[in-house]
């Protein structure tokens, strides 16, 4: 017994390890970050309240939902674009169900995530299907769902005023906010279906050499499936989170979310051309991508600067990648 | 032929993560001649050949060429000291014409636009002049592996190199483009060309080469004139012990017929192809490359939609539409082109070798990583595949040691019909005979095996019936005492 105790904690270390090894840019380009962010004068009386990180946190968790999906999506060799309307769409159905046909409320978070997942599920079926390229596919269905969204509201926000409505968003969980709650959660599951599955071995195989998973006799439009399909899920979980931080579904949220995902799945370090990434690359991705937003509204730069600044930063962590690479 | 020495590679060391893959290595290249360059699996032989293409940088040693002391950096820089390279793994662009491949980088041009015509015209010159039926414009992912390395072989001749260098160009074509590879050398040579070698093919040395230097485990052991030297003197440089037996085969009492295929046919290059397998057998596919002989087995193991045909599997009728349904059954390929459709580059050795029997250690989300090694080391062994780790990215081990893993993946499925489409391909001799053994032990444990090789030697040494192919089509079959090179060429040719 404690020879096998000896054995996993070894193996943890050695994992840990790995880890750090591999992330070693991005977790220094953290690190910097959050310290410059605490003892930076303008900063540094706002950023280390509870109230600021707990805000930062909820901010970084609906991106990462996205952000988890993006990352098999990506490993897969594809993109998905739809992610940033699937959140307007799956939100103001959620609030609707609410408002206008008094749902109760887990029906209508429901009937949210249904919608998601439909989208996912279109987007599986093409890919899988045909060989029109994912980014072509999601580009299409970024459009259509954002215009559902603009549809069915008539282009205004869908107000929700129930108490009840706000805990998914904005409630807490003993002294957790929900959305964090939640976040573990899906952090936990994707973890185990990338690592520990057989279908997350497979999703390696069909991003690494597509014609080499047939011959394993994979299924690679299954696998495909699966993963954009889950996309889809975890896109509306984001819709209906957001949905209810905001009191209303808004048929203008979510809009460049896609951007933020994915630039957390690049900065985490998982390759666009497929077949390698890991989940915990992608987190601290995430992270940075969330406290640099946080840091910049902190210091009070003109948001249009921020745009410039974000993809300064983006541009950095892959140069550093690339060097890193490079030296190998 | 004059003896001036026209490249010296003086004293060179290269190191990557956790391999020392050449230790303080001298060579010397001559005017007008081949010199092999021979070694194990993961001696260092393409690593050397790198080095000298600048593809690698060396971390110590100096290179020489006509006497003049040369900086390699790049690619670039060693085709401008005339050194062209054909590397072992083929670097042609797939989605580009032949022309547009043979003239990367140094299309003709017409003000600033690509001289077309001009290029398709002298790219179709040259492959007139090497007796090469395909045309310029063919996209290159449309051509087989052998016709790709073809194509490959006149791209490094165009460039009117002075050192040419081949690292196992053979192992992908058959002996009639062998043939006129080394007419094509002989030529070279006699205009004063200097060739460096590589290949696993003993019996190629005496034909062509007149120089051999072996390498063994990134150490330099000696330098031989072919004349004067024996194939075991070789082997034993190489291996550093003698090899007692080559080829291992004990010829038992077949048991009853598990697979019959009748008429396959599929549309294209398989135009009626009819066989059996019985228990307990070898059963050899020889031909000439583009014989239809991998179309045949993809449509058994379900690789090709569209295909008509009866396939009897142990006694059931089968038509199988993917690779799962085949495996299930008990089938395994291991496929001929390893990097596009066997290896998982850029993952591990073990996850590479695993990557068939994952139900054997995930159960759900229970992930047993100890098992997980362990099936991978018991393969590791079985083939005695040289890699630092479990943990190696397999697109970083030698050529000849992916091979070894991708045999492996498929032998711990544990199939009861195991199809190899050109098992040695790239493989040293040790691990050639190690493979002829297992195969052997395999079929005695009563596993059938299916053999494609274009190598006859191999053929004839090992299988119990051979089927011989032709454009589509069985010309014929052959019990294996009737196996002779002419036998076959014969019916090969026809
Ligand atoms: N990019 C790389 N990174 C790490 N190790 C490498 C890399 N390239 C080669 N090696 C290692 O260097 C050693 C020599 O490899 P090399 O490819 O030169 O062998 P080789 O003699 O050409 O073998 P083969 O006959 O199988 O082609 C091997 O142990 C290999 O694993
Ligand atoms: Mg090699």
């Amino acid at each position: 017994m404690g020879k096998t105790n000896t054995i996993q904690s070894s193996k943890m270390k050695e994992g840990s390890y790995k880890f750090l090894k591999e992330n070693l840019g991005i977790i220094i380009a953290f690190v910097v970050l959050y310290v410059f962010l605490a003892v930076y004068p303008p900063t540094t009386r706002a950023f280390l309240t509870s109230r600021n990180m707990f805000n930062v946190l909820r901010q970084i968790s609906t991106n990462l939902y996205l952000a988890c999906g993006m990352t098999m999506v990506i490993i897969l060799g594809g993109i998905d674009l739809s992610v940033g309307s699937t959140i307007a769409l799956s939100g103001c159905v959620a609030a609707a169900g609410v408002a206008r046909y008094a749902l109760p409320i887990p029906v209508a978070i429901i009937l949210g995530l249904i919608v998601a997942i439909l989208i996912g599920v279109f987007n599986g079926t093409v890919i899988s299907k045909t060989t029109i390229p994912p980014f072509i596919v999601t580009l299409a269905t970024m459009n259509i769902a954002r215009g559902l969204a603009y549809v069915y509201t008539g282009g205004s926000p869908v107000r929700v005023v129930s108490k009840e409505w706000q805990f998914i968003g904005a409630g807490y969980i003993g002294p957790i906010p929900t959305p964090v709650v939640i976040l573990v959660f899906v952090l936990i599951v994707t973890a185990l279906l990338m690592n520990n599955t057989k279908f997350g071995r497979h999703m390696y195989a069909v991003g690494g050499n597509t014609q080499a998973a047939n011959f394993s006799g994979i299924s690679v439009s299954k696998i495909k499936f699966y993963v954009y399909a889950y996309t889809g899920l975890l896109s509306g979980l984001a819709g209906v989170v957001l949905a209810s931080r905001m009191y209303s579904g808004q048929p203008t949220a979510g809009t460049g979310a896609e951007m933020d995902a994915i630039a957390a799945v690049v900065v985490g370090g998982t390759s666009m051309s497929g077949g390698s990434g890991k989940i915990g690359g992608t987190i601290i991705g995430a992270l940075i991508i969330g406290f640099l937003n946080n840091g910049l509204n902190l210091m009070n730069v003109n948001s249009f600067w921020q745009y410039v600044v974000k993809g300064t930063v983006i541009l950095l962590a892959v140069f550093i990648d690339f060097l890193r690479n490079r030296n190998k | 032929m004059d003896n001036e020495v026209l490249l010296k590679m003086k004293n060179v060391h290269k190191q990557f993560p956790g391999v020392y893959a050449l230790k303080d290595i001298s060579f010397e290249l001559r005017r007008g001649e081949v010199h092999a360059l021979l070694g194990e699996n993961g001696a260092g032989k393409s690593t050397l050949i790198k080095v000298l293409g600048g593809i690698y940088a060396a971390n110590e040693g100096e290179i020489f060429i006509e006497g003049n002391k040369v900086n390699i950096q790049n690619v670039l820089q060693a085709q401008q000291n005339g050194i062209a390279i054909i590397h072992q793994e083929l670097v042609l662009v797939p989605y580009m014409s032949v022309a547009e491949n043979i003239y990367l980088g140094r299309e003709p041009m017409k003000g600033i636009i690509v001289n077309k015509d001009k290029m398709n015209n002298d790219a179709k010159k040259l492959l007139v002049d090497y007796n090469l039926d395909f045309e310029p414009t063919t996209l290159i992912k449309n051509l087989s592996i052998a016709q790709q390395q073809m194509v490959e072989i006149i791209k490094a001749i165009s460039f009117n190199s002075k050192i040419l260098v081949m690292d196992e160009p053979t192992s992908s074509i058959s002996d009639k483009e062998v043939d006129f590879l080394f007419s094509i050398m002989r030529t070279l040579q006699e205009k004063g060309v200097g060739i460096i070698y590589i290949s696993h093919k003993m019996s190629e040395l005496n034909e062509i080469c007149d120089r051999v230097t072996v390498l063994r485990d990134g150490e330099y052991v000696g330098t031989k004139v072919v004349s004067e030297t024996t194939k075991e003197e070789l082997i034993n440089m190489m291996v550093g012990r003698q090899l007692s037996k080559y080829y291992t085969r004990n010829y038992l009492e077949v048991g009853k017929t598990i697979l019959s295929c009748n008429h396959l046919c599929d549309n294209n290059m398989v135009k009626d192809v009819s066989f059996e397998v019985k228990e307990r057998e070898i059963v050899g596919f020889a031909g000439l490359v583009g014989a239809g002989r991998s179309e045949t087995v993809k449509c058994l193991f379900g690789l090709t939609k569209d295909y008509s045909g009866d396939i009897v599997f142990l006694g059931d009728k089968k038509h199988y539409i993917n690779a799962k349904q085949a495996l299930k059954d008990g089938i395994s390929l291991v496929p001929e082109d390893r990097k596009k459709e066997g290896l998982y580059l850029i993952q591990s050795v073990e996850y590479n070798t695993t990557i068939e029997v994952l139900s054997e250690f995930i159960k759900g989300i229970r992930l047993n990583k100890k098992k997980e090694g362990e099936i991978t080391q018991e393969y590791i062994d079985l083939m005695d595949t040289k890699t630092p780790s479990l943990r190696q990215t397999v697109g970083n081990l030698s050529g000849g040691n992916q091979q070894k893993v991708l045999i492996g993946r498929w032998l711990a499925t544990k199939p009861k019909l195991l199809i190899l489409d050109e098992p040695t391909r790239g493989v040293d001799v040790g691990a050639k005979a190690e493979i002829y053994s297992i195969m052997n032990e395999l079929v005695k444990e009563g596993l059938s095996i299916i053999m494609i090789s274009s190598e006859l030697p191999e053929i004839i040494n090992m299988s119990d019936r051979v089927y011989v192919f032709a454009h589509g089509y069985v010309k014929g079959c052959l019990n294996h005492t009737e196996l002779t090179q002419k036998n076959i060429m014969h019916l090969a040719a026809e």
